[in-house]
């Protein structure tokens, strides 16, 4: 029996979400917020590989959910640094705050 | 609450964790954000062996801390980056989007505060590949071929979009 508890792993899987967040909302560099929206994507990891052991029936379904979670993360990461590329080439800026043409 | 080995392993990991979560907020330079990010990263692959799940931690540490990482130095590298991320948002702003999250972390914390379910034993750590495996290609195999599909979508979509358009051009 383990004896860490489970409120032990979500406790951690909640400080990392937080500072995911805080991260994704208060940084300029578009590459800071894309990676701080993955670190968000692996606390929700945490979360599923944690109730997968301790669950009331666990199984290794969580555990296939978070391969599944982790292969769109990395398709996500892909086209989102393709679709920041293609802006710097047009706007020469990488700072979230000045990408506003859509705003006038 | 007894010190075991475990519960010391666990605490270790999940201070590296929150310490490089930490670093990326304070860090000036991007460059050092992002390989700050790669020991939380590792870290989080390190809670997964506790979870008895080696087969994801070894994918976290390839996928992760390889690919992801790269790529994102390979867009920093590629991108403007000798600026210093100066903090030009504003103080107000900051302080309550710091507030908020604050709030949400106490309402989050409030259920799972004392979260108990008693434990089954389980046999997740007993070829633990081998039951992924066996999970993958039977019960999920159509969420499996959907992903190649996705992986596929991705491929070619960020080509197209991060290809140089006056060449493609020229080309044709």
């Amino acid at each position: 029996m383990s004896s860490v508890p489970a409120s032990a792993f979500l406790a951690l899987a909640l400080i990392l979400f937080c500072i995911g967040l805080y991260g994704a909302l208060t940084k300029r560099n578009t590459v800071i917020v894309l990676i701080s929206i993955e670190l968000m994507l692996n606390a929700v990891n945490i979360n599923l590989v944690t109730f997968s052991k301790y669950g009331m029936a666990p199984s290794i379904t969580g555990q296939v959910f978070a391969l599944f979670a982790i292969s769109v993360a990395a398709a996500e990461a892909a086209v989102g640094l393709a679709i920041l590329i293609s802006l710097y080439r047009t706007k020469k800026t990488v700072n979230i705050d000045e990408m506003d043409t859509m705003k006038n | 609450m007894t010190f075991s080995g475990e519960f010391l392993a666990f605490m270790g990991i999940a201070l590296v964790a929150i310490i490089g979560g930490v670093l990326l907020l304070n860090l000036t330079k991007v460059v050092h954000m992002v390989v700050a990010l790669i020991f939380t990263f590792v870290a989080i692959a390190g809670i997964y062996v506790l979870l008895s799940a080696e087969f994801v931690a070894a994918v976290q540490i390839l996928i992760y801390s390889g690919a992801i990482t790269i790529i994102m130095l390979f867009g920093i590298m590629l991108t403007k980056h000798d600026d210093e991320n100066e903090p030009k948002t504003g103080k107000w702003r900051k302080i309550l989007v710091f507030l908020g999250i604050v709030g949400f972390a106490f309402a989050v914390y409030i259920g799972i505060y004392n979260f108990n379910i008693e434990q089954v034993s389980t046999a997740l750590h007993e070829n633990n590949t081998m039951q992924i495996g066996k999970a993958l290609y039977s019960k999920y195999i159509i969420p499996f071929e959907l992903t190649s599909v996705l992986l596929l979508a991705a491929l070619v979509g960020s080509i197209i979009l991060a290809k140089n358009e006056k060449k493609g051009a020229d080309n044709e």
